[in-house]
């Protein structure tokens, strides 16, 4: 294999930076002009939405049911296992729902998006798509970011829903307590803050999603492997991005509501 | 292979001369890395087919993917229908690509489309479905490449020839200025090849469409330049001995970054350039 210099590395990763920045950015000032793809978006937000919530439920259900399993024995040294709602209402809302929402969606739809748009660069039907006149940015990643946003805020909230109603399985049947104490303690718990950090995340989130796979998927080269590697880039890079993006915004927020 | 008898009538006018010129490049120099072409100068006029020849790697589609604007030279100039592509954004040439057709080596059609979803894509990108008018159209330029029955099948149903027949229709049915043909029968059994060149004579002859085309097969060259569509017989036949008919093909081969000749078949036959020579046998 041949050696490559660390400024040629430095220079493709800057590259790599500013290409992804552009086709983002295009992504977004393509929402301004026409022509714009509804049938596009749709059928993309049913393959991202409605595609992705069997697993959302499942992943949801199962989180809420571990976090008020596993937190249940230190809140009941404290004789707090009252709070056990409040404490899952809390996780799941602020943090668990969006984020575990957002890594299930990246591995099932970036890599979707890497692969299909990386086929279709590989065999020229980007170029042919481009020769024709129509924007493959405006036909193809346009759709794709707006569906992940809308479809990922709605699959987060569900999550966050079924999240809690594991945790409220576990409370009612194994930990003894009163449903009318968890929902309470739940419900009061959350404060217009925390909601806003929840419903926050899955937009920033869904972005990130699609884009990236976008990008890995429009820049694919070098046949079928070029597409195998772009899609496990693309679904290693979107999930990276929405944990680190997802301590940022936590930190931003956490400061403009003075937790 | 037959080559019609070099005749002044037949001579079409050089592309430096011609008044209308549909495409031009003048200077253009390109590499990635290592220089690809280099002043690369020359001009297409409307209803001329020119021939790219050259070996491999010599830039001959990527002569039709900076015709396109789907590239950028590092420097010259190229000229489009007027438009001066090399120097507009990409969000300003998807207008100017409407009005090109262009074939690629692999067919590029859309995997998940139906032939008549693939056909029609650039007349549904206007409409957004496929209307009854559309439709008839669809069914128009499949039959001219003689595949109408297949509007409803999915590419991967298609045998080659019939996938590149395919996206000849799907680069014809806006009736283009300009056809740009990246090596239509490479990879093809001589017969397919065969239908494929009278399909673009067929384009030439009828249409009069300018036209681009790489091929590294010699035969389908001559095979152009020596035959014309006769639309009475509804085929491609050869021009007979003698003929003053203008073809309206001319050649153009690429060697070491540059163009190394430029004219007529009969010129190209007399030409004593000796890599010329050994090309050519």
């Amino acid at each position: 294999m041949a050696l490559v210099s660390l400024n040629d590395i430095a220079k493709d990763k800057v590259v790599a930076v500013q290409e992804y920045s552009l086709l983002a950015g295009q992504s977004l000032s393509n929402l301004f002009s026409q022509p714009r793809y509804y049938a596009d978006t749709l059928l993309q937000a049913d393959l991202i939405g409605v595609g992705s919530l069997p697993i959302v439920v499942l992943i949801g259900l199962f989180t809420g049911a571990v976090l008020a399993l596993q937190t249940s024995s230190t809140l009941q040294q404290f004789g707090s296992l009252s709070l056990t709602g409040q404490l899952v209402a809390l996780s799941m809302v602020r943090e668990l729902g969006p984020v575990l929402t957002g890594i299930l969606v990246s591995g099932r739809n970036s890599s979707g998006m890497a692969s299909e748009l990386g086929s279709m660069k590989v065999t020229e039907q980007i170029d042919a798509m481009r020769a024709m006149g129509v924007d493959p940015t405006k036909k193809l990643v346009t759709p794709r970011v707006v569906a992940t946003v809308i479809m990922l805020f709605f699959l987060s909230i569900i999550s966050d829903l079924v999240g809690l109603l594991g945790g409220f399985l576990i409370s009612f049947f194994l930990l003894g307590l009163n449903a009318n104490q968890y929902w309470t303690s739940a419900y009061q718990a959350l404060r217009f803050g925390d909601v806003f950090m929840g419903l926050s995340k899955p937009v920033v989130f869904g972005f990130i999603i699609a884009s990236v796979g976008c990008y890995y998927g429009m820049t694919a080269k070098g046949g079928t492997q070029g597409v195998g590697r772009a899609t496990t880039q693309a679904v290693v890079s979107a999930s990276v991005l929405i944990v680190v993006t997802d301590f940022f915004i936590t930190k931003l927020l956490m400061a403009f509501f003075h937790y | 292979m037959g080559v019609p008898p070099a005749t002044a009538e037949q001579q079409v006018p050089s592309a430096e001369t011609s008044p209308e010129k549909i495409l031009r490049f003048e200077d253009v120099s390109i590499g990635f890395e290592r220089p690809v072409l280099e002043g690369i100068s020359f001009g297409l006029t409307r209803g001329e087919t020119k021939i790219l020849l050259g070996e491999a790697g010599t830039g001959k589609t990527l002569i039709l993917k900076l015709a396109l604007g789907l590239i950028k030279p590092d420097s010259g100039r190229i000229t489009v229908l007027g438009e001066p592509i090399s120097e507009m954004r990409e969000q300003e040439m998807y207008g100017l690509r409407r009005q090109i057709g262009m074939v690629f080596q692999e067919s590029a059609l859309f995997d998940s489309l139906t032939v008549e979803e693939n056909v029609a894509y650039r007349l549904i990108e206007e409409t957004g479905k496929i209307t009854d008018e559309i439709h008839a159209r669809v069914i128009e330029v499949l039959e001219f490449v003689e595949l109408a029955q297949t509007y409803n099948l999915f590419p991967a149903e298609l045998s080659g020839g019939m996938r590149r027949r395919v996206a000849i229709a799907r680069a014809i049915i806006t009736q283009p200025e300009i056809l740009l043909y990246d090596s239509p029968t490479g990879g093809l059994d001589p017969v397919t090849s065969n239908t494929i060149i009278e399909l673009v004579v067929k384009q030439r002859d009828v249409y009069r469409t300018g036209s681009l085309l790489v091929t590294h097969r010699l035969q389908d060259a001559f095979t152009m330049a020596s035959h014309y569509f006769d639309r009475n017989k509804n085929k491609m036949v050869p021009l007979e001995d003698g003929s003053t008919r203008n073809v309206h093909t001319t050649f153009l081969i690429l060697r070491d970054h540059k163009v190394i000749f430029e004219g007529t078949a009969p010129e190209l036959l007399r030409c004593h350039d000796p890599y010329i020579r050994e090309y050519l046998s």
